[in-house]
């Protein structure tokens, strides 16, 4: 499927626009960025993390990121630092640390 | 039952991206719901509220599903005119016969509970082949946190204010998910995010039943409740262990307890984390308190016995 | 042309059998007086099965709405009925069906809105949809009803269109009252309306696609309700050469305001729905007694064809507006403030004059009609000053 290019969508005219506000393209808000909602960011320790995906499964913002079944990293372009899944962890493996400056741009 | 491994293999079909507020529960309950779908096909549609203002914020959807938003009023009817059309083009022959696809619509406690009601109820009784799953957050949290039927007796609300003449909402909560079951439909349950092995369960047994089924999700507002975004599960864990939340279903009229609380906690322990409560802790409203208590104790008897018969 | 079978029957029987002809693919319906026969005869269709549609009998018409919107961004062609305080439970539905550009069809058996309760004929309910973006088709008899319904859909569907249409018919006396007009034969009108080709289809899983979105940051809510007004403006030549082609198939003349006497009138009505029978039934005694009297029946209302009015209206001395519905508090009824607005660019305007007429079904008899032209000959002879709003045929 091709990708719906909005990148010009400020100049559009009434009628450049899909017919009734429909938007053709499943899931693209993960080209929105709210990760500089963040005040804090989650960090895991890889030595104390037993792959059990409990902070994937309640994680609000689809931010945990899973590759071949297991958690690689957390998705920081869209974690909103909600602390669930440092909260959650059974093992102690995720904190939250204090956000730098260096943050997402926010679209 | 799957497994959580088995969950991790499916498709996420929320995308991240979308405006909720940081610790919603709103977004875990769609999540779960929607993972325990599997590989099937499913068309999503959702009632006006924070679940589905926030997701779809023109030019941006975070539903890898098809999805319609409709109004405040209709989540259950417009899923049921989605669900008519895919018989209908079946009839025609446009769709082939052996297609398959689960529908499903989202409320909040609002547009469920209240205004949804007659839209749900009918949809209900038609037997359209349609999942509803209601995530209460017992307010009207998109407005700003207005009393609903679903808002616990003695929680704070906006309109139900805490005053010298007052102290927050007077009357019980509306019990949705046994008006539900006496729709005489083939799967109603209760369930809350802090239990996704139950939930993810329940919901796919409500995907798999043939007709309406109807899950009714406790999912924390940190805004409402007043609790730190960080509190979401764990709060909704203690609503289940003090009984504030049995977790139980409804299969084919036979009622079961799918989370036994043996030892249940006091009320107080589900209570006192949430801002909305913290009337409650004032000396003068110990009575208030204790008929909070009776509350619970009421409603989880009734469960009960109803799981006995 | 097409043979066409010459039936006795009434309106909502008529449009239930183009409802039937029409093939849709999901009816949700839900009963009110004077629709009710509609869909109860559409009903039967479905038992007998002569249709493939999934008939959804909800629980309301805030439903019925609700499920038709559903099933028309699903990809399937949907049509229902209702009439009075169904239309107005329906209010917030009828601008999303529009806004979200629904090719949904929906006949209206008009009648009296509440309170008092009262179920008989006037355009009150209609009048109060005037504004939702749907296209407003109104019949004067059985037969116009039937054509309508048929043509609606294809207006409908068409790609420069994509807006839902209202087909409206008198209550009790155009829905209950037996008829004489053409049927069509199936094939005929299976080859007018043709196939609907949905795109952006819920149900087409493969492509999955948000309807309903939230347009509230940015603006862009402005550009979409440019656009249906783009596209509602586009419909009146899509609704004028649909009805050239069902014209040419039925042998039925059709356009959006259609004039009796009108090239030559001095005083003239100007009416829609049923009641133009009489009208036009005094214009008759009147022209045979030699007074140029005209009538000029509005057949579409919305879009409202200005040009069209004002092109009928233009040399005419004194114009009278029959309005079967209120605005309270407005200089006139609704038909009135809008033919009104569409005289005002001519050079030469005629004198005008407003009648609310029949409401709750309030009998429109032939004397009220001749005095309506009795007050236009004073005015056009200059005898009489134009005497504003008329409440015509009260105790």
């Amino acid at each position: 499927m091709s990708k719906w290019d909005i990148s010009s969508i400020d100049d559009w005219k009434s009628e450049d626009f899909p017919r009734g506000a429909m938007i053709p393209e499943a899931g693209n808000s993960a080209d929105y960025v709210t990760g500089g909602w963040r005040s804090e960011r989650p960090w895991r320790d890889e030595s104390k993390c037993t792959q059990c995906l409990i902070c994937w499964i309640y994680c609000p913002d689809s931010s945990v990121v899973l590759n071949d079944g297991k958690v690689v990293s957390f998705d920081l372009d869209h974690c909103k630092g909600c602390g669930i899944c440092a909260h959650e962890c059974p093992s102690d493996a995720i904190s939250m640390a204090l956000e730098g400056c260096e943050l997402p741009e926010v679209k | 039952m799957p497994t959580i491994k088995e969950l991790a293999a499916c498709e996420d079909r929320l995308a991240g991206g979308h405006r909720l507020c940081a610790g919603c529960g709103a977004s875990i309950a769609a999540r779960q719901v929607l993972l325990a779908a599997g590989d099937n096909a499913v068309v999503t549609g959702c009632a006006t509220g924070c679940l589905e203002v926030s997701t779809t914020i023109y030019p941006y959807s975070s539903w890898k599903t098809p999805f319609i938003h409709n109004a405040f009023a209709n989540a259950a009817a417009t899923v049921s005119g989605v669900e008519a059309a895919f018989k209908g083009l079946k009839a025609a022959g446009k769709i082939p016969a052996d297609k398959k696809i689960k529908f499903v619509a989202f409320g909040g406690d609002g547009g469920t509970y209240d205004i949804g009601l007659q839209s749900l109820s009918g949809a209900m009784e038609r037997g359209h082949d349609m999942v509803y799953v209601c995530y209460d957050n017992g307010a009207y949290m998109n407005t700003g946190i207005q009393r609903s039927s679903a808002t616990p007796f003695g929680a704070w609300a906006t309109t139900a204010e805490v005053g010298k003449a007052q102290q927050g909402k007077e009357q019980r909560r509306k019990d949705l998910t046994s008006i539900i079951a006496a729709h005489g439909v083939p799967y109603a349950a209760q369930a809350s995010i802090s239990h996704w092995r139950d939930l993810t369960n329940k919901a796919e047994k409500a995907f798999n039943v043939e007709g309406p089924a109807f899950l009714n999700i406790l999912a924390t507002c940190p805004r409402g409740w007043r609790t730190a975004p960080d509190q979401t599960i764990s709060i909704t864990k203690l609503a289940v262990q003090t009984g504030f939340w049995p977790l139980f279903e409804v299969e084919d009229g036979v009622w079961r307890q799918t989370v036994k609380v043996p030892n249940r906690k006091p009320i107080e322990e589900f209570l006192k984390p949430q801002g909305r409560f913290k009337h409650l802790f004032k000396p003068e409203n110990a009575e208030l308190l204790a008929s909070v208590q009776a509350e619970v104790d009421r409603y989880w008897n009734y469960i009960e016995r109803r799981c006995a018969e | 042309m097409a043979e066409q079978k010459i039936v006795a029957t009434t309106g909502n029987s008529l449009v239930a059998e183009a409802f039937r002809q029409c093939a849709p693919d999901v009816v949700p319906a839900y009963p009110i007086t004077p629709q009710t026969t509609i869909v109860e005869e559409f009903a039967k269709f479905v038992a007998q099965g002569r249709v493939h549609t999934e008939y959804v009998t909800v629980e309301s018409e805030h439903s019925a709405m609700s499920a038709a919107v559903g099933a028309s961004a699903a990809g399937a062609r949907v049509m229902t009925a209702t009439s009075s305080q169904g239309l107005a439970y329906m209010w917030e539905e009828l601008h999303i069906a529009a806004g979200l550009r629904l090719p949904i069809v929906m006949a209206n058996a008009n009648r009296a809105l509440a309170a008092p309760i009262n179920i008989h004929c006037d355009h009150s309910d209609i009048m109060g949809a005037r504004d939702t973006g749907w296209i407003i088709y109104f019949a004067e008899t059985a037969q116009e009803a039937y054509d309508n319904t048929l043509m609606a859909i294809r207006v409908a569907e068409n790609p420069q269109v994509m807006l839902p249409v209202m087909t409206t018919l008198d209550g009790f006396i155009t829905t209950h009252s037996i008829d004489r007009a053409q049927l069509m034969d199936d094939e005929t009108v299976k080859a007018f309306v043709g196939e609907y080709h949905p795109e952006n289809a819920l149900l087409d899983t493969d492509h999955p696609v948000s309807h309903g979105n939230f347009a509230g940051l940015g603006g862009t809510y402005f550009e979409f309700k440019q656009a249906e007004r783009t596209a509602i403006d586009r419909s009146l030549g899509v609704i004028k050469s649909v009805g050239a082609e069902w014209s040419a198939v039925s042998g039925r003349p059709f356009d959006v305001v259609e004039g009796w006497g009108m090239e030559d009138a001095e005083i003239a009505i100007v009416v829609i729905g049923s009641t133009a029978g009489n009208v036009r039934h005094i214009a008759r005694e009147l022209r045979a007694q030699g007074v140029k009297a005209g009538v000029l029946k509005i057949r579409v209302f919305r879009p409202f064809p200005f040009v069209d009015i004002a092109e009928a209206l233009k040399g005419v001395k004194a114009v009278a507006v029959l309005d079967r519905a209120e605005s309270f508090g407005a200089e006139g009824g609704p038909l009135f403030l809008e033919v009104r607005s569409a005289l005002y660019d001519c050079t030469t305007r005629p004198a005008m004059v407003n009648y609310i007429y029949g409401l709750g079904g309030a009998d429109v008899k032939l004397e009220l009609i001749r005095r309506v032209y009795s007050d236009l000959a004073d005015i056009a002879g200059g005898v009489a000053e134009p005497s504003g709003l008329v409440y015509l045929g009260t105790r």
